[in-house]
């Protein structure tokens, strides 16, 4: 199934409009959480409400880019989780031990976003360059930089610097920090859409070795995709310090499972060579509207994660389905 | 890479360098390799009792590893991320079902097996007839799974293990060796006679290597990955049953110690995640190879962030043992 052969222009309707921008079923599940949410609980579609979803959510929206460059090219990063941790005790610790002034703090986020990269290098020369597969070989990386981060930070609690979280969480002319970064992340990734890399990422995941054949570095694509990875999952981490505070050695396990859900939702295909950046950032959204809905209909507490899950599951296979039908 | 099963390639023809390219002899090698390091870093590592109590650990493993062989044989990215949540729910309803009674045992087991088996069923369902990628409707499970939990958690307490079966997991039933040794071994044999001599495990390994040829074939493709998921359910139950014996009562999602290192033990087993060959018997020693390498770090006096990274670490140099994946070439 490539997507080239049958061009949008020639199919009609919907089917024509999902095969151009896979995002949208993501968008209408999306719009409907959001319908829902504010039929249940009309202050969660204000102001106050939406920015306090989008500051919880935004490392979640940057682990699910993470993901999704390299989900492009069919393979998957399972420690973008433990990335974000690594990134997160690094950036908290570093940030206390130079004194916590600003320019403390951009060092040490400068520092971050390094480790980061190196990180996502080290996952791409283990699976693209020495051909481990991709669901262990990252998985034995995850518990590598799990073992880093405890090193770095053994026990949660280390506080970040007040000028950090206050300017993660506070306002410029009246319009909250996390919008700023939601309309960079817009700007770079509608650029990124357009570079060559993307449409070269896509071309391995739909048939690598066509893709080799037709001269392009797979191994080197690939490589990058992965560099990609880190550099996201430490932005994610940036996000993560902003809205906690603090450093936690283990605060992005149960981030890497999320990530790929996102990924899915957004419309990208697992096995690769089909997908949009943008759906994966509504995907992450869905997740976070999916949970507070599940809190605004009034769950009793210990039903909420038990709902949740239903409803991620219900998400998921409804995405795939309606991806399906359109294109067969 | 051989296109032959690995496990028969040893068969048909005796070449040393193709014999050090098996999967299980690595792994076997590497079994006494670790002994012997573990040895020398702390007298008594490999005493008889120590071992015995690793291999109790490992047969835990090696059952929830068992039904994620399976899946992964029979190809199309299969792969079982539920398997965690399952162990965890089976622990806990066993353990309400006993509650420290023998009589509880026998109901305890059907309950469990049928509840692994009914969201194995699910799992298949959802990836043979919606036709939903595994890695994608085995996580939705897994969060259902946990959010089951949490239900269950509430207000029940986690209950307890029979003194029967944790006699059966802990103590010495025949020749020395716990019931439970006993129990992976006739499960090692089964799997064996399943996969290799019976029209079932011929056709596990003809959808997973080609699943198109296999269909035109006559194969009934989808039923038979169906019952690969409910297989891999109901060993997950199994080894959470098994556990809370270990155990004597369950915690918080014990299960997620198994989902990822049951993949780990298949793939060190010496089948490739794209499925279509490989066998159960090097998965065995892949979960042994596994569970002695966690108990060596744990030996040595080092801190918990040390270990993990030497952990990640020897599992990236133990992978490149195994199959890589082909260079392409023009």
């Amino acid at each position: 199934m490539s997507a080239s052969e049958t061009t949008a222009a020639s199919r009609s309707g919907i089917a024509g409009l999902v095969e151009r921008f896979p995002f949208l079923p993501a968008l209408v599940i999306l719009i409907v959480l959001l319908a829902l949410n504010g039929w249940f609980q009309p202050n969660s579609l204000g102001f106050r409400a939406i920015t306090g979803l989008i500051s919880t959510y935004l490392a979640l929206m940057m682990l699910a880019v993470a993901q999704t460059y390299v989900v492009y090219s069919g393979d998957v990063d399972l420690s973008v989780g433990a990335i974000l941790s690594l990134v997160n005790c690094a950036i908290v610790v570093l940030m206390e031990r130079w004194g916590g002034g600003g320019g403390a703090v951009l060092a040490a986020c400068a520092v971050g976003i390094l480790t980061g990269l190196a990180c996502g290098l080290l996952n791409g020369v283990v699976v693209a360059v020495l051909r481990l597969q991709a669901i262990v070989a990252t998985f034995a990386t995850s518990i590598l930089f799990t073992g880093m981060a405890l090193y770095v930070l053994p026990v949660a609690g280390t506080p970040a610097p007040t000028v950090y979280w206050r300017t993660y969480g506070g306002r410029f002319f009246e319009i909250p920090f996390v919008f700023y970064v939601v309309a960079a992340l817009a700007i770079v990734l509608a650029i990124a859409v357009r570079a060559r890399l993307t449409t070269q990422m896509l071309a391995v995941g739909d048939d690598a070795f066509k893709a080799f054949q037709s001269g392009l570095p797979v191994t080197a694509i690939r490589l990058k995709g992965y560099v990609l990875c880190g550099l996201f999952s430490a932005l994610a981490a940036l996000c993560i310090t902003g809205d906690t505070a603090s450093g936690d050695p283990l605060v992005g396990g149960a981030m890497t499972l999320y990530s790929v859900a996102a990924v899915v939702l957004g419309g990208t295909a697992l096995s690769g060579g089909r997908g949009s950046v943008g759906g994966s950032v509504l995907g992450a959204l869905i997740i976070g509207l999916i949970s507070s809905f599940v809190f605004y209909v009034g769950t009793p507490s210990q039903w909420q994660n038990l709902v949740q899950g239903l409803a991620i599951l219900l998400a998921l296979m409804l995405g795939i389905l309606v991806t399906r039908r359109v294109r067969a | 890479m051989s296109v032959e099963t690995a496990g028969r390639a040893g068969v048909s023809r005796f070449s040393a360098g193709a014999l050090v390219r098996q999967p299980l002899v690595i792994a076997l090698v590497l079994i006494v390799a670790l002994l012997a390091l573990g040895e020398m870093l702390s007298p008594g590592f490999a005493s008889p009792q120590q071992i015995l109590r690793l291999l109790i650990v490992a047969a835990l493993l090696g059952i929830v590893a068992a039904g994620q062989n399976l899946v992964i044989l029979g190809g199309r990215e299969g792969i079982d991320l539920s398997v965690g949540g399952v162990v965890s729910l089976s622990a806990i309803l066993a353990g309400n079902v006993m509650n420290g009674s023998d009589a509880g045992i026998l109901p305890a087991i059907l309950a469990c097996l049928a509840v692994g088996a009914l969201f194995g069923t699910f799992n298949g369902i959802g990836v043979t007839l919606l036709r939903i990628p595994p890695l994608v409707m085995t996580l939705g499970m897994l969060g259902v799974l946990q959010g089951l939990l949490v239900v269950i958690r509430q207000g029940v307490p986690s209950g307890r293990a029979a003194p029967a079966l944790a006699e059966f997991v802990t103590r010495p039933f025949l020749l020395g060796l716990p019931g439970i040794i006993w129990l992976w071994l006739l499960i090692g044999v089964a799997m064996a006679f399943l996969l290799r001599r019976t029209v079932f495990g011929y056709r596990v390994y003809a959808i997973g290597s080609n699943e198109q040829a296999a269909m035109l074939a006559g194969v009934p493709v989808r039923l038979i990955r169906i019952l690969l998921f409910t297989l891999s359910g109901a060993f997950a139950a199994l080894a959470g049953l098994c556990l809370i014996g270990y155990a004597g009562t369950s915690f918080a999602n014990v299960g997620e110690l198994y989902m990822l290192p049951s993949i780990i033990a298949v793939v060190l087993g010496g089948t490739p995640l794209s499925g279509g060959k490989g066998g159960y018997t090097g998965t065995m020693a892949g979960a042994v190879l596994l569970v002695i390498l966690q108990s060596i770090l744990t030996t040595i006096n080092i801190d918990e962030s040390g270990r993990q990274m030497i952990f990640g670490l020897t599992l990236l140099v133990l992978m490149m043992f195994y199959g890589r994946g082909r260079a392409m070439r023009a």
